[in-house]
């Protein structure tokens, strides 16, 4: 689609106006999926697989049923038989069907008239298991006489030989790997591991959920995407979609973990059973046990240098699992595995492997962080060895606009030379360090998205303006999309209000995801308010009795476009507005299309830390995050993402991570030992906002809420090495696997 | 579930006494509350001891010693003067419980009687030489902190036996104490290994010590090899050095998901001794 991108002259763009959902946040007037009631409503608990795998052979709901007041119970024999693929997999993690995958896999539910009652009657539901042997390490997984979680389920690309339980296999690449590392004059290979995280949103998971016999039903729920709730619900349900309404509450952090469904087609199938609606809030538990934490990985990297620091060739092999179901993000890990460079040989190999373990979900541009984790640590190894400047050699490395990207594509206008320019120039690259301080760098990418999008905007009859986007509002999009259509309109930013539509309002629109809100809504919003000002203009021009040619949309009015258009002054859209009704009727705009002028962002990370070397205890003084906003349409809210996603990584990096005993049972799951930093544990993380424009936009935005959580896990362990003296190639790089290899080391 | 509210330690153990199912007293809640919450437990009778008289008071005695009753918070420990200055140590054990939300709430006597290895503040205690009244069916006792923990989750109280107080001897001249734990994250975590220093100097010579460790065997441990290497000297690097070691030797830990056996071990010495050293400067330094 060929845009007019505008880039300079803004009013209103790039300001920082109060965000419009703030006052309702902050006095707790705000409803989010556990703060919606029905009357007559039920609670709906969910009975969970104590085992890693295994049989059910029998469940016997007697006793629940037995108790007043419990209304329902619901097992895999209430939901449709026969689907395929994708759907099968998200109808199985929802309810087990003949094996408990994971521990955590639902397995029945149960709805009553109270939730103490809900739960009383779930522990009286007897489930009946044969025990399975069962794995949870990806390298594991892959071995001969590790148990296969489900035989045969392999599709087309697993070459022969493989275990079952490699689900995909890919490989792909350009250029002579073998000329390019014999042409280095330092090659180095190295294995990496990283474990599973979750995305830790604080809220979790909710909804409330109403289905009759007649097929038809409502929801209210906590998700990043209701089309995607609508679809897959309907899908595991095997109701028609437009039978479905979805209406999205205000949500609590979904990082990519609520662009799918858990507990949403239960509530249906319990809805519908006791012909009521049910409620059903998962405890914090169930959400480390059984929503959508990331993959675990094991990679091996392999990388030609020469002296000078010119990258010569790279290999990288690439074993994810993504729990017992296919679709670990291998493909993304990979594309991102070299992006950042230019390199004249590289090959990708990846491995999409099941374990016992839940379903993985998106989790901050997935697969990412973990690619560079492994390519980042040893760009930043090799550097050491040839003792060159590790950001110097990736700007003199990187990728730029025409150079053919690793996975293929050559690289539009792009601004990671940018972003090494603005690292090697900041202040914080040059900062004096104390005893046990080391400084490390990192660079990563994430190619963001566009999507189905469907926006419209409609105009009040004192000309202001009514968004309605489909993606829910996680991070201050309604603020961004007010900005867009201030500026196309030319009208004060409050005087747009901007709503999340229900699934009934609006065109298919894919979640809040892909980092694509407010590139894609914010492209439909600005072409959506544009066609009123189109209208506008036309009800001028027939006012004034010339052609619609002859007039313009400026600041908010039309205006006859020069003096021989005629002399008249101009009409406000408060004026228009105000006579619609007689002049013609309502004025609306609707825009929908999949744009795909996504641009992708690169960002560089610099941060400083401290080990005290007798307890292995790391601490992050300083931290500095340089992104490409493409355009920063409200500098406060990219300036959020960039420090969130550094705080995800530093955890991810440092103490987060799921903890399977020998029992293959999750051992952390409260926030207690399920390690996220606290505010206390981060310095105020700095940012630096660099802007080249993505043709792609009207306003040259590129999406932002990925990139920034790809360079902390190699940022850190490159400053980790540099204070301790020790490499981590494993994470998390806690206290205790630190002083064990300060120790080992002597 | 039945809860309580009685208006003398006696009756709540009376209370306790006469019950067949699950009880728990309820001092601050902080453990009891969120373990219902988590379905861990579920006590038939609930004994809230906060409207017992007394239960909120910090008495300086007589004879110097600190009483605090079983329902003073840890931040009325925090903001007490001159328990601050007497036993910093114990008060700073108390402190690092929590966040300000849970200060408000949670008491000693609850951190004690949960029976957590790792809990933080029962180390300085048992190193001030803390003792706790305890009223049973059998009548009242005297009974030391380290006498209580019987393992993690347990504790020696007999059926109907409660706390009312604990008891701070005093503190006398030129004594120190301090209290140090590892976490991975700078708060709201448990201690992985805690450590607490309590010592009396005569000029620079220590005269007399106690070490107590937190989160390294099933109870706390008073780590008596530790204590005789602080006696007698002037907290120099060879007495640091046994000290350590001390330390490190009486730790019985287990490898879980949150430290390993070595770095328990490890880390234990290293707390022991910069807890020491700051106990050291105390006694030296504010008497
Ligand atoms: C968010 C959070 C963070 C925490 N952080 C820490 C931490 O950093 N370090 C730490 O050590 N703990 C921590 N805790 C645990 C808890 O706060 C402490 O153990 C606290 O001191 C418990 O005191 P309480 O008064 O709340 O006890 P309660 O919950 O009221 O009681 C705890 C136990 O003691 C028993 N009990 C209470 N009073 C008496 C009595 N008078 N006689 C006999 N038995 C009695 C109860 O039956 C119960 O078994 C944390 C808890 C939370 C929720």
């Amino acid at each position: 689609m060929p845009l007019d991108t505008k880039t300079t002259g803004f009013k209103y763009i790039g300001t920082r106006p109060d965000r419009p959902d703030g006052i309702d946040k902050v006095t707790g007037k705000a409803r989010y999926g556990a703060d919606a009631y029905a009357p007559g409503m039920l609670h709906g608990v969910m009975v969970r697989s104590p085992h890693a795998h295994a049989k059910i052979k029998n469940i016997d709901a007697s006793k629940a049923l037995a108790l007043k007041g419990v209304k329902a119970v619901v097992t895999r024999a209430d939901f449709p038989t026969g689907l395929e693929g994708e759907d099968w997999n998200i109808q199985e993690n929802c309810m087990a069907g003949e094996v408990a995958l994971y521990d955590g896999h639902a397995v029945a539910a149960v709805a009553a008239t109270s939730l103490l009652l809900a739960r009383e009657a779930a522990k009286l539901i007897e489930v009946d298991y044969e025990v399975l042997p069962h794995v949870t390490d990806v390298d594991e997984a892959m071995k001969p006489g590790a148990p296969a979680i489900r035989a045969g389920a392999a599709d087309y690309s697993v070459p022969e030989g493989l275990h079952p339980n490699v689900m995909r296999y890919i490989e792909y690449g350009h250029g002579d790997l073998e000329a390019g590392f014999a042409a280095a004059d330092l090659v180095m290979e190295n294995t990496y591991k990283t474990e599973a995280t979750h995305q830790g949103y604080i809220e979790p998971h909710a909804c409330l959920a109403q289905l009759g016999a007649d097929g038809k039903g409502e929801m209210w729920v906590c998700t990043q995407g209701h089309w995607f709730v609508r679809r897959m619900s309907a899908a595991a349900l095997g109701i028609d979609v437009a039978n479905l309404r979805v209406t999205p509450s205000e949500i609590g952090g979904g990082f990519g973990g609520k662009t799918t469904v858990f507990i949403e087609p239960v509530a249906l199938a319990l809805s519908r059973k006791a012909g009521k609606p049910v409620k059903m809030v998962m405890t914090r538990s169930e959400v480390l046990r059984a929503t959508g934490p990331t993959s675990s990985s094991s990679i091996d990297v392999k990388m030609g240098m020469k002296k000078d620091g010119t990258m010569t060739a790279a290999k990288v092999t690439m074993r994810m699992q993504g729990g017992a179901f296919p679709m670990a993000p291998i493909d993304s890990a990979l594309d991102c595995a070299f992006s950042c460079y230019n390199i004249p040989a590289v090959h990708h190999e990846g491995y999409d492997v099941l374990a016992n373990r839940p379903k993985q979900a998106a989790y901050r541009a997935p697969g990412s962080p973990m690619a560079a984790f492994a390519t980042e640590s040893l760009v930043d190894e090799m550097c050491r060895a040839l003792k060159l400047d590790p950001l110097k050699t990736r700007l003199q490395n990187a990728s730029r606009e025409g150079t053919k990207a690793s996975f293929g594509p050559t690289f539009p206008r792009i601004g990671l030379v940018e972003t090494l320019e603005a690292a090697i120039a900041h202040p914080h690259y040059a900062a004096p360090l104390g005893p046990n301080q080391g400084r490390g760098v990192a660079s990563g990418y994430w190619m963001n998205w566009g999507g189905e999008t469907s926006v419209s905007a409609a105009l009040g009859e004192d000309g202001s303006v009514t968004v309605s986007v489909g993606t829910p509002d996680i991070g201050g999009s309604r603020a961004s999309m007010a900005l867009m259509a201030a500026e196309a309109l030319g009208i004060p930013y409050e005087n747009v209000r901007v709503n999340i539509a229900d699934t009934g309002s609006l065109g298919v629109n894919e979640p809040t995801h892909g980092s694509r809100a407010t590139y894609a809504s914010g492209l439909a919003t600005i072409e959506a308010v544009k066609q009123i000002s189109t209208k506008l203009c036309q009800r001028a021009a027939d006012k004034w009795g010339i052609p619609v040619e002859a007039v313009i949309w400026e600041d908010g009015s039309a205006k006859p476009s020069g003096p021989n258009a005629g002399e008249f002054p101009p009409l406000t859209i408060g004026e228009l507005a105000a006579e619609m009704g007689g002049t013609g009727g309502p004025i609306s705009g609707h825009f929908e299309a999949t744009p795909s002028g996504h641009g992708g962002s690169f960002g560089t990370h610099i941060v400083d830390v401290e080990v005290d070397p007798e307890t292995g205890y790391t601490s992050v003084l300083r931290y500095t995050v340089v992104q490409d906003a493409g355009k920063a349409i409200h500098p406060a809210y990219v300036e959020g993402q960039f420090q969130g996603g550094a705080a995800q990584g530093i955890g991810w990096a440092l103490n987060e991570e799921y903890i399977y005993g020998a029992d293959g049972r999750l051992q952390n799951t409260v926030f207690l030992d399920y390690r996220i930093p606290v505010a206390s544990d981060l310095p105020m993380i700095d940012t630096v906002i660099v802007e080249v424009p993505n043709p792609g936009h009207p306003y040259g935005v590129r999406g932002v809420g990925e990139t920034g959580i790809t360079p902390p896990l190699p940022a850190v362990a490159n400053a980790v090495h540099a204070a301790a003296g020790v490499r981590l190639r494993s994470l998390p790089m806690s206290p205790p696997r630190i002083l064990a290899a300060i120790k080992a080391k002597g | 579930m039945r809860y309580h509210t009685p208006a003398t330690f006696e009756d709540a153990s009376a209370i306790a006494a006469a019950t067949s199912g699950v009880t728990r007293f309820l001092a601050g809640g902080t453990d009891v509350l969120v373990q219902m919450r988590a379905d861990i437990v579920t006590p038939d009778d609930l004994i809230d001891i906060k409207h017992i008289p007394g239960v909120k008071d910090v008495v300086l005695e007589d004879d110097g010693c600190w009483r605090i009753g079983a329902a003073v918070a840890g931040a009325e420990l925090t903001a007490h003067a001159g328990l601050c200055a007497d036993w910093p140590g114990v008060v700073e054990g108390m402190g690092l419980v929590g966040s300000t939300q849970v200060q408000g709430r949670a008491t000693l006597i609850g951190n004690l009687c949960n029976g957590s290895p790792a809990a933080d503040s029962v180390p300085g205690l048992a190193a001030a030489g803390a003792e706790v009244s305890v009223v049973g069916p059998k009548g009242a006792r005297q009974v030391k902190v380290e006498d209580i923990p019987a393992g993690p989750g347990r504790t020696t109280l007999a059926k109907g036996e409660v706390i009312a107080g604990v008891y701070l001897p005093p503190r006398g001249k030129r004594g120190g104490d301090a209290y140090l734990r590892f976490i991975p994250r700078t708060e709201m975590d448990i201690a992985v290994v805690g450590c607490a220093v309590n010592l009396r100097v005569d000029g620079d010579k220590i005269t007399e010590a106690r070490v107590v460790l937190g989160a390294v065997a099933p109870t706390i441990v008073v780590v008596a090899d530790a204590a005789k290497a602080l006696i007698g000297s002037t907290l120099d690097a060879a007495a640091l050095d046994a000290l350590a070691a001390a330390a490190s030797a009486a730790c019985r830990p287990i490898n879980d998901k949150r430290g390993t056996i070595a770095f328990r071990t490890d880390v234990a010495g290293v707390l022991a001794r910069r807890a020491a050293k700051i106990a050291y400067d105390r006694a030296r330094g504010a008497k």
